[in-house]
């Protein structure tokens, strides 16, 4: 046999081998009660984000003065705010601001984060010790109060928010990966690497990147959902999304005005939210205990 | 022990003047005139640039650092340039309302979290133990701010037995609980949900070790092995999560002041970052990290209290 049919066989048998083992951690979240809630809902959000404008039965921002403030009916089953839209179809609109917001603000985060990481548990020293205090300062800022005073200070509105929230959550990657890092530093495969010169930046992606891979995945998991509160909570307090955008958030604060009397505003983005939030939180906790990586969860 | 308090206090000095510089560049990173703000579009050209002469924007951004500094220093953050009162002043008027909401919402967390945790732990896979989760990750689930929202609408609007909003009444009287009792839940209610879980599993890690097991086939009875030798040591984790509450509980508190007009720090920082009114964020970001930092380090002191294992020198 030809070397060339060898190596190809191998590669062959090494790509059943990852599908088996990606299969087996779809199959073992989908045995569980909990990973199935959480896929569902998952799934469910984003047809809901892509299928928004089927879905909706009116505009999410056109103003209806014939249907003002209107309680839950059947033709608009979350009822309608003072300027006569409906709560429904912007509340159905609003998911794709919280699964693009919250994938797009979780993406930064790790791209901040794990290269940080990286580099502060590969070199150690005074790199290492630069990374860390910088870490250690955002940290003894809690993170809303930082997230506030950059969205406030930038002015309010998408780019701040996007800012505010990159800002605070790059630092639990960090903190994450240079754990993961420094725990495979001292392995044997590291020093035959770096033995045969492979270049660092080689050794950090090929060789330890990969170790850190699943405890990346699952944080991001379970980060997602608090991304997604910290975001509604910014637009609540005006300085995130803004009206008459149908983010969550911004609708719940549209109708803070008028709890009283127009409760049906400001109640249903909440479910909305709530459901969104529990069954990320559900994957996340599933995804973890398939992967199995030794960690807890961020919060 | 007082060696060792001592080191860590000094560690806080450079962590604490990051932290300033941080401020600093953050404040100064924003677009806009912190001095047109403050004084309106409206205003003429020269009571903006007396204004801007006044609190010292017209000198370079190291210079006004090293200013606020010096201040700092002397125990003065500044006054306000949208009222003109000292930042102190403010702060002291108002940090008290926020640590009685974070201190009473800190209770709310434990008194729920810890029965429920330890209950689902040694129940383990029992109707409690399943009952305990779902209600954890409802509460955790919430955005906190709904949920006060929520709650005004069910018991102050609704039932009308609690006030909308604001801060009333002397201590520990009807009165007093009436105002506090629906914002400190709105945020020990998150909170509540997040440490049932970790107490769980916390819980869970101490009963499965063998010392439990020995202690149980020497015939004691499980439940005094629950609660002197398992509860003893699951308290070690949870001494510490009583320290990472405190920035959690601030920063809930931060919206939760908001929503339910609790005159506190937060509520005046949220007015503040709206107003441009930076001297004033400048402070309170600051007050905050200096709470966050001796809360940190109290906790690092009470694992010793708890785990004769521990020392520190």
């Amino acid at each position: 046999m030809s070397s060339k049919t060898n190596q190809s066989i191998l590669g062959r048998l090494r790509t059943s081998a990852t599908a088996l083992r990606e299969n087996k951690v779809l199959r073992r979240i989908f045995r569980t009660k909990t990973g199935l809630i959480g896929a569902s809902i998952t799934i469910g959000l984003v047809m809901v984000a892509i299928f928004a404008p089927e879905i909706a039965p009116y505009d999410p921002i056109e103003q209806n003065y014939g249907s003002v403030n209107q309680a839950p009916s059947l033709s608009h089953p979350f009822g309608t705010d003072r300027f006569g839209r409906d709560i429904f179809s912007r509340v159905i609109y609003g998911s794709r601001y919280a699964l693009g917001l919250g994938v797009g603000i979780v993406a930064i985060q790790v791209l901040i984060g794990v290269p940080l990481g990286l580099i502060a548990g590969y070199y150690g020293g005074h790199i290492e010790a630069a990374i860390m205090r910088l870490v250690d300062i955002t940290l003894a800022i809690p993170g809303i109060v930082l997230a506030l005073a950059i969205a406030g200070m930038l002015g309010g509105g998408l780019v701040p928010l996007i800012v505010a929230l990159a800002g605070v959550g790059w630092r639990g990657f960090a903190r994450l990966v240079r754990g993961d890092v420094k725990s495979v530093m001292e392995e044997e495969y590291i020093e035959a690497a770096n033995a045969a010169a492979v270049s660092d930046v080689r050794i950090m992606l090929r060789h330890i990147l990969p170790n850190a891979s699943a405890s990346i995945i699952v944080y991001a998991t379970l980060t997602l959902p608090s991304v997604i509160l910290q975001t509604a909570a910014l637009s609540f307090l005006g300085l995130g999304i803004q009206a008459p955008a149908p983010e969550w958030g911004a609708i719940i604060e549209a109708g803070r005005g008028q709890l009283a009397t127009e409760w049906w505003i400001s109640t249903f983005p909440g479910f909305a939210i709530m459901i969104v939030v529990i069954g990320f939180n559900a994957l996340g906790d599933s995804l973890r205990d398939a992967l199995d990586p030794k960690q807890s969860r961020p919060f | 022990m007082l060696k060792y308090v001592i080191r860590r206090l000094l560690v806080m000095i450079p962590v604490l003047l990051g932290v300033t510089v941080l401020i600093t560049l953050l404040i100064n990173l924003s677009p806009g005139d912190p001095a047109r703000a403050a004084l309106g579009a409206q205003a003429d050209a020269q009571a903006v640039a007396n204004l801007r002469q006044e609190i010292g924007l017209d000198q370079p951004v190291y210079i006004r650092y090293i200013e606020w500094v010096a201040g700092v220093l002397q125990g003065d953050l500044g006054t306000s340039i949208v009222t003109g009162e000292p930042v102190n002043q403010m702060i002291m008027e108002r940090l008290p309302a926020t640590l009685e909401l974070s201190i009473v919402a800190i209770a709310i967390t434990f008194v729920i979290a810890l029965p429920l945790g330890v209950i689902s732990a040694v129940r383990q896979y029992t109707w409690m133990d399943t009952g305990s989760m779902v209600f954890a990750i409802f509460w955790l689930s919430m955005p906190s701010f709904w949920l006060g929202l929520i709650l005004i609408l069910l018991f102050s609007v609704e039932l009308g037995i609690t006030p909308i909003s604001g801060r009333s009444g002397t201590i520990f009287t009807v009165e007093w609980l009436s105002y506090l009792a629906l914002p400190a839940f709105a945020i020990g209610a998150r909170r509540a949900g997040l440490l049932t879980r970790l107490t769980r599993s916390s819980m869970l890690e101490i009963i499965n070790e063998e010392y439990i097991r020995t202690a149980k086939g020497k015939g004691i009875g499980g439940r005094a092995v629950i609660y002197t030798h398992a509860m003893k040591n699951a308290m070690i984790p949870i001494a510490t999560l009583v320290g990472l509450q405190i920035p959690m509980v601030l920063s809930g508190s931060v919206i939760i002041e908001y929503v339910f007009s609790w005159p506190g720090i937060g509520r005046l920082l949220v007015d503040s970052v709206s107003r441009r009114d930076y001297p004033v964020v400048q402070g309170i970001v600051l007050v905050y990290a200096v709470i966050v930092l001796f809360a940190n380090l109290i906790v690092d002191i009470a694992y010793t209290q708890f785990d004769p294992r521990v020392t520190y020198d």
